[in-house]
């Protein structure tokens, strides 16, 4: 049909994270929370699922909870509900997790995420606590279920406190996506709810994916799983969106199904549809008492919050003077926002600041794969080369050239300048150069005494080339003008 | 001493006229001599109660009695359902055979770490049922008639108290499975309110009913293992941060002034003559030793049975998933974990565990919640309603425990409803968890009958008073049986 032809085709994308909470103990049970440990060392009557052991909530965990959901703009239940979720899987030893259901410990929050230069805003759905499942190891060459000679379970992680958080569906693209988990865990790594490293699994990603009808209303949306790293978030998603696109253009139709992305083939497959199809009866956890959380405690929790990611550059954009775009770099990782703050505190413009930051040091860093926290180069040397291109005593270009240096060696710009003979041509030296360079060109000269600004770029260039780009830009453009008496 | 109350017998080892381990022998001795008859045990343990025993007399030796309380001289038996580290734990079924748990229940441990445990008692299995005849191992017989049922699900427990074998017992109810079999059994037996007893170690049935309660020859006794098991838990979320006041202080203030109701509902045709006559009695008796005495209502018991039989079951649906053949207990090979856990449960539940199940999955399932557990919750809020109405007009309400006497073995193993109406009268306690307590009124045919006294949430010092009195107007004195 034409109609088809003229359609247009809008991503429309709902995230849902578990998270695991950054507590020593587990969601509950004294267990200590552990990665890496040899399998079945930190486990107990209550996370083995022993008979007659009995749940006891972790605080740390709620506490944990409730900053997430404030950093997230949630309203925080005063009295939220445990739930039983239940089904069978040699993972989850009592026959049910212990989740929340229809009373989640918070609700209707919001993120503002920068894709790109533009700014959208996620919302969040709802956020609760649960506890995680333990570990099903299979055993034999693949590594995976089917094939294997048989499975053994891995109890350490079963029972990590577990947070899930469910986003609307306002993300408009794979790439949007991909910025919202990564700026969600710049902001639980920020408020300290959890370390969430994807490699650890720490925080899991799934999707819910489709595209828009025609009329603008939702299209059947399927579930995306197993996207364990931000790269195949971004990944799965445009492959899981390639192939709605394709079975709409074909004049199919979308159905309902939970698929699996394989990094590997970079495509996604349909699970078995009923290893899905669950009824989970959920309902109240008997063992625990509703959580009935007060005022005067949410509110300390709230008190003790650090400044969060948004804030922070919305406060850097007012105090800095800084593009909306470059205080969201800055503040994308603490490490760099603290590292800025230390230069900018210098006797420099934080513009100039921000420039030699976000452009000059990230290369640097991104070629040599570092971060922030393991440059040599410190502020106060990023501080001192601004100054001394600011007092003219080295260009621009020769300032990058110094960077290159102290970038590896970490020692004191000024000390490279002298040592290399960097130090930019000056006064008298440099005044006869634009003379000599005046006089031979005396037609761009005599414009630009008669106000036409627009050659003095070319005469700048001269003297450039003249010194071997051993003069300030600015400064060549000063004496010209002045001597030009324009 | 075999006829010693517990409280008499912790008295006399105190004093130093007998030993623990002389007491230990004893209720030894009685095990061997009855328990081919009575089967009240799934696992005895003579060598264990000796060695403890033997512990708390060497403590003993300190001065004031080394802190020893009084209670821990007196040799008890245990219910199947609660978790002793070292010592089996089958819960009466098949599927917990070869289990032998990790650690000890709270309760347990708040008694003291040298409990003279005489042994494991049988049980319906998973503490479902009104006989002990679904327990996976043989039917407990009661003592006073070993054609006869001892009631369940702690049947073994009173079945042990009534034959002496051990001076007191644990049992739970989380639906009259502690009270039910004291009638029948002739023993005292008592819930307390919900969370008084901490449930760590208690293998759930069902969550938000279970209490860990005395069974023992009379009402001071059970004032005094309530003390011994009593208190707050940190392991139990549910458990109360409420002090544990001292449970013989008030016991023999009488019934005079107390205001005393008998409760309608529960005294009607459902309820044989035999026993409303007993029940009637006792109300009279204890009139004429002060009480006011009148009629109370409870309008929603009718309807206690069908929310009970809803929300036990949706919860023990979701207690036993545990029990899966993966980590202890029984595993049934076979290809494919799902077919595993089919073999598994088919082979190691019984019938009464499976049909549970069965009603428990169902009444949660998506599109039947609302209609049945979300409904009998609101069933359950009207139950507490009519208690808290019924409470503020007397401290005490006063009801038949059971329907009946003990009934032969088998005549309802065919009839499961005719099972379940043996609850009527002790399940509006455990859905208001308010404390309950059956003490013997008389006997029936020859059998005795147990009249039940309910109060208040955590009134327990006033309802053991009441029933302090209520045995002492009864015409009915312990005696070991058979």
């Amino acid at each position: 049909m034409e109609v088809t032809e003229q359609r247009t085709y809008t991503a429309v994308i709902g995230l849902e994270f578990h998270v695991h909470l950054a507590t020593r103990t587990k969601m509950f049970c004294g267990c200590r929370v552990a990665y890496g440990d040899p399998p079945n060392t930190h486990t107990c009557p209550v996370c083995l699922g022993h008979p007659g052991a009995l749940p006891v909530t972790n605080e740390k965990a709620i506490e944990l909870g409730v900053r997430a959901g404030l950093a997230l703009n949630c309203d925080v239940a005063r009295r939220s509900v445990f739930a039983r979720k239940n089904y069978f899987y040699p993972d989850l030893p009592k026959g049910y997790q212990i989740s929340q259901y229809d009373a989640p410990i918070c609700t209707g929050g919001h993120l503002d995420v920068p894709v790109g230069e533009e700014t959208i805003r996620v919302g969040i759905t709802r956020l609760h606590l649960e506890e995680d499942a333990a570990k099903n190891v299979h055993v034999g060459t693949s590594g995976r279920m089917h094939g294997s000679v048989g499975s053994l379970v891995d109890f350490n992680r079963g029972g990590t406190p577990l947070m899930e958080i469910v986003t609307e569906p306002d993300i408009p693209s794979p790439e949007a996506a991909r910025a919202t988990a990564n700026h969600l865990k710049e902001i639980l790594r920020a408020v300290g709810v959890s370390e969430a490293d994807m490699e650890k699994g720490q925080l899991r990603c799934d999707a819910n994916v489709s595209i828009r009808n025609p009329d603008g209303s939702f299209g059947t949306k399927t579930e995306l799983k197993n996207m364990n790293s931000f790269r195949f978030v971004e990944r799965g998603l445009a492959a899981e969106l390639a192939r709605q696109r394709e079975i709409l253009e074909g004049g199919g139709r979308v159905t309902q199904t939970t698929l699996h992305y394989d990094p590997e083939t970079d495509e996604v497959h349909e699970l078995r549809s009923k290893e899905y199809a669950h009824d989970y009866r959920y309902f109240p956890e008997p063992d625990l008492l509703p959580l009935e959380l007060t005022d005067a405690w949410v509110r300390e929790v709230r008190g003790s919050l650090p400044e969060l990611p948004d804030q922070m550059r919305a406060r850097f954009v007012e105090q800095y003077s800084l593009s909306p775009y470059d205080a969201g770099v800055l503040t994308s990782d603490r490490d760099l926002a603290a590292y800025y703050e230390a230069v900018a505190a210098g006797p420099v413009d934080p513009k100039q600041a921000a420039n030699w930051i976000t452009v000059e040091l990230r290369a640097r860093l991104n070629e040599a794969g570092m971060e922030i926290s393991e440059a040599r180069v410190s502020p106060e040397r990023i501080i001192e080369l601004i100054g001394l291109v600011d007092d003219g005593t080295i260009s621009r270009a020769a300032a990058k050239d110094v960077l290159d240096r102290i970038f590896t060696s970490g020692e004191s710009p000024s000390a490279v300048v002298e040592r290399e003979g960097l130090a930019a041509m000056g006064g008298d030296e440099l005044s006869g150069v634009v003379d000599e360079v005046l006089a031979a060109n005396p037609e761009e000269a005599g414009r630009v005494r008669d106000g036409d600004q627009k050659v003095i770029g070319f005469l700048i260039g001269q003297v450039m080339k003249a010194t071997r780009g051993g003069a300030d830009g600015g400064r060549v453009r000063g004496l010209i003008l002045e001597k030009l008496g324009s | 001493m075999q006829n010693l109350t517990a409280y008499e017998l912790a008295q006399r080892i105190a004093a130093r006229e007998v030993s623990a381990r002389e007491a230990a022998e004893v209720a030894n001795a009685r095990v061997e001599e009855v328990e081919e008859d009575v089967n009240a045990f799934v696992t005895t343990t003579p060598e264990l109660a000796l060695e403890r025993a033997g512990r708390v007399d060497g403590r003993l030796q300190g001065g004031e009695n080394g802190g020893v309380r009084l209670w821990e001289t007196v040799p008890t038996t245990v219910k199947d359902v609660l978790s002793t580290r070292g010592v089996r734990t089958t819960c009466g079924s098949r599927i917990l055979e070869d289990f032998t748990p990790l650690y000890d229940a709270s309760a347990l441990l708040n008694f003291g770490e040298d409990l003279v445990m005489v042994g494991k008692a049988n049980m319906d299995e998973f503490a479902m049922g009104s006989s002990t005849e679904n327990s996976a191992y043989r039917p407990t017989r009661n003592p006073w008639g070993l054609g006869r049922v001892p009631g369940g699900s702690s049947g073994g427990s009173a079945a042990a108290v009534a034959a002496g074998e051990g001076w007191w017992a644990l049992g739970t109810d989380t639906g009259g499975s502690v009270r039910q079999p004291a009638a029948l059994c002739g023993i005292v037996g008592l819930k307390p309110t919900y969370g008084r007893v901490s449930r760590h170690g208690l293998i759930a049935f069902g969550s938000s009913l279970d209490v860990i309660g005395p069974m023992t020859r009379d009402v001071r006794d059970a004032a005094l293992l309530l003390q011994a098991i009593a208190g707050h838990d940190p392991h139990d979320s549910t458990s109360a941060n409420v002090e544990v006041p001292d449970y013989l202080a008030e016991l023999e203030n009488g019934v005079e002034g107390l205001r005393i109701g008998l409760v309608t509902e529960l005294m009607d045709e459902r309820i044989d003559a035999g026993v409303r006559e007993i029940v009637a009695d006792v109300a009279n008796s204890l009139e004429a030793a002060g009480a006011e005495v009148g009629e109370a209502s409870l309008p929603h018991a009718y309807y206690a049975l069908e929310a009970y039989y809803i929300i036990a079951p949706a919860e023990v649906s979701s207690n036993l998933a545990r029990f899966d053949g993966v980590r202890y207990g029984l595993r049934v090979s076979a290809d494919g974990v799902h077919e595993m856990y089919r073999k598994t449960r088919e082979e190691g539940f019984g019938d009464e565990a499976k049909r549970r199940i069965m009603l428990g999955t169902y009444a949660l399932s998506a599109g039947y919640y609302d209609a049945y557990y979300a409904q009998a919750q609101k069933v359950r809020t009207k139950i507490i309603e009519d208690f808290r109405a019924a409470l503020h007009r007397y401290d005490v309400l006063l009801s038949p425990t059971s329907p009946s006497v003990a009934f032969e073995l088998g005549s309802k193993t065919g009839d499961p409803l005719a099972m379940y109406l043996q609850d009527i009268c002790a399940v509006p306690a455990s859905l208001a968890g308010i404390p309950a307590i059956s003490v013997p009124g008389g006997l029936s045919d020859g059998l005795p009958v147990g009249v039940q006294l309910m109060s208040d949430h955590f009134t327990e010092p006033l309802l053991l008073r009441a029933a302090r009195a209520a045995e002492q107007v009864a015409d009915f004195e312990f005696t070991l049986k058979p």
